[in-house]
């Protein structure tokens, strides 16, 4: 089956099996978004791509399309929650751009500008969370996770392992390490798996890579997320 | 002749980065000049700051003096502005809220590398350190904030003109940037 919806006044063509994000996508029209990626089972943790279909709240990554939806992606009601999602984001976490070399290339980032967010709203939890730098070429720092589930999925879906989970609840869940010891340097990671590269955040990084492109020069420094991810979503699509 | 706008400016726990970048705007602080005048700056050196229009806020809250500071300029700024990472979400030095603050001052000033004569500081002179570093938008309310490490002169010349044309201030997508 195929059909028409509408996101915003256009109307948008959609194939069987596509959820309101696929749709939009493919016809270039960006709704944010930090844990949905094409080609990955989709996982609706974190409602930044909330859209309104047919009047009721739904994460556009999740929801099927179907004929004749009303979607609205984009009005002053969902820019303003989704603003306050990624502020709350930043101040669960311990988000110092400054300080981190994945500034510039950061989706989080990316999303944050895209919003107009100049600020983080709320009070800071400023959570003591550990690094685990264990790994002779794989850091995990996570006070920058934002548990999209990413690494757990590219461990799972792509690279064929199990590497990594989310274990606990609420303000307790954390990402953990599928190794005797919990630690990264004692699991079976590698560094051209796709888990260590898929990180929307600085949670991930590749050692010994730093500041290959000076701050100022990166991706968002200068391009728009939508932009960015319309072109790489589409161009994995056709892969 | 109009009254010039008042202008004040401070920095809490930041590192005069901000103010730096202020200076940035070059030959645009003469025409900036024309229209205001700074209250308590540190171009000013002035102790206390009176009345003002605009309070521009470098830096976080790491001690008591900056809460005082930061009250003074709330009670007497008609607008609050935090400017920089260390105002808006606690910046580098909040790096610090993950450690114990006896952990701090022990590495510091007695037990770090190259220390002589170890002690820890305690004359009354000094403001007490508070446990934690604080975003400024948790002790008073701000009215703008310019995010940056830091804010380049652009974004406060785009701010400053917005505000004295009497528009609301918005910025480019390029001027955004959190590092």
């Amino acid at each position: 089956m195929t059909g028409t919806i509408n996101i915003d006044g256009q109307n948008i063509p959609f194939e069987e099996g596509q959820t309101i994000i696929e749709a939009a996508t493919a016809a270039g029209v960006y709704i944010p978004h930090l844990c949905h990626q094409p080609g990955y089972t989709p996982h609706g943790s974190c409602k930044l791509c909330t859209v309104k279909v047919n009047g009721r709240n739904c994460s556009a990554c999740t929801f099927p399309a179907a004929d004749g939806q009303t979607v609205i992606n984009n009005s002053a009601e969902q820019e303003l929650d989704r603003r306050r999602i990624t502020q709350m984001l930043f101040v669960e976490g311990n988000h110092f751009c400054p300080s981190c070399e994945k500034s510039g290339n950061c989706q989080l980032q990316g999303v944050a500008y895209h919003l107009n967010m100049l600020d983080n709203h709320y009070p800071h939890f400023f959570e003591n969370r550990e690094m685990d730098a264990s790994h002779p070429d794989i850091l995990i720092d996570h006070n920058r996770c934002i548990f999209c589930n990413l690494c757990v999925r590219a461990s799972q879906q792509k690279d064929g392992k199990n590497v990594f989970g989310i274990a606990g609840r609420g303000i307790n869940k954390r990402l953990i390490v599928n190794s005797p010891s919990g630690q990264l340097k004692d699991s079976d990671i590698d560094i051209n798996d796709s888990a260590v590269h898929i990180c929307p955040t600085g949670a991930l990084l590749i050692k010994r890579t730093g500041y290959q492109v000076p701050i100022g020069q990166r991706i968002y420094d200068h391009k728009h997320i939508s932009e960015v991810a319309l072109a790489q979503e589409n161009d994995n699509g056709q892969d | 002749m109009m009254a010039k706008i008042k202008v004040a400016t401070t920095s809490l726990a930041g590192c005069f980065g901000c103010h730096m970048s202020f200076l940035d705007l070059d030959e645009r602080l003469v025409a900036l000049a024309e229209v205001a005048e700074f209250d308590r700056s540190p171009i000013t050196d002035i102790e206390h700051c009176g009345p003002c229009d605009i309070g521009l806020i470098e830096g976080g809250v790491c001690n008591s003096e900056n809460v005082h500071v930061l009250r003074e300029f709330r009670k007497n700024c008609k607008i609050l502005v935090a400017v920089g990472a260390c105002a808006i979400n606690g910046g580098l030095p909040a790096m610090r809220n993950h450690i114990s603050l006896e952990d701090c001052l022990l590495e510091a000033y007695r037990d770090g590398i190259g220390v002589e004569n170890a002690q820890i500081p305690s004359d009354p002179e000094l403001p007490l350190l508070l446990d934690k570093v604080h975003p400024i938008h948790e002790i008073v309310k701000i009215d703008y904030f310019l995010p940056g490490c830091p804010p380049s002169a652009d974004v406060f010349w785009t701010f400053l003109t917005a505000l004295l044309e009497g528009r609301e201030p918005s910025f480019p997508y390029e001027l955004v940037h959190y590092d």
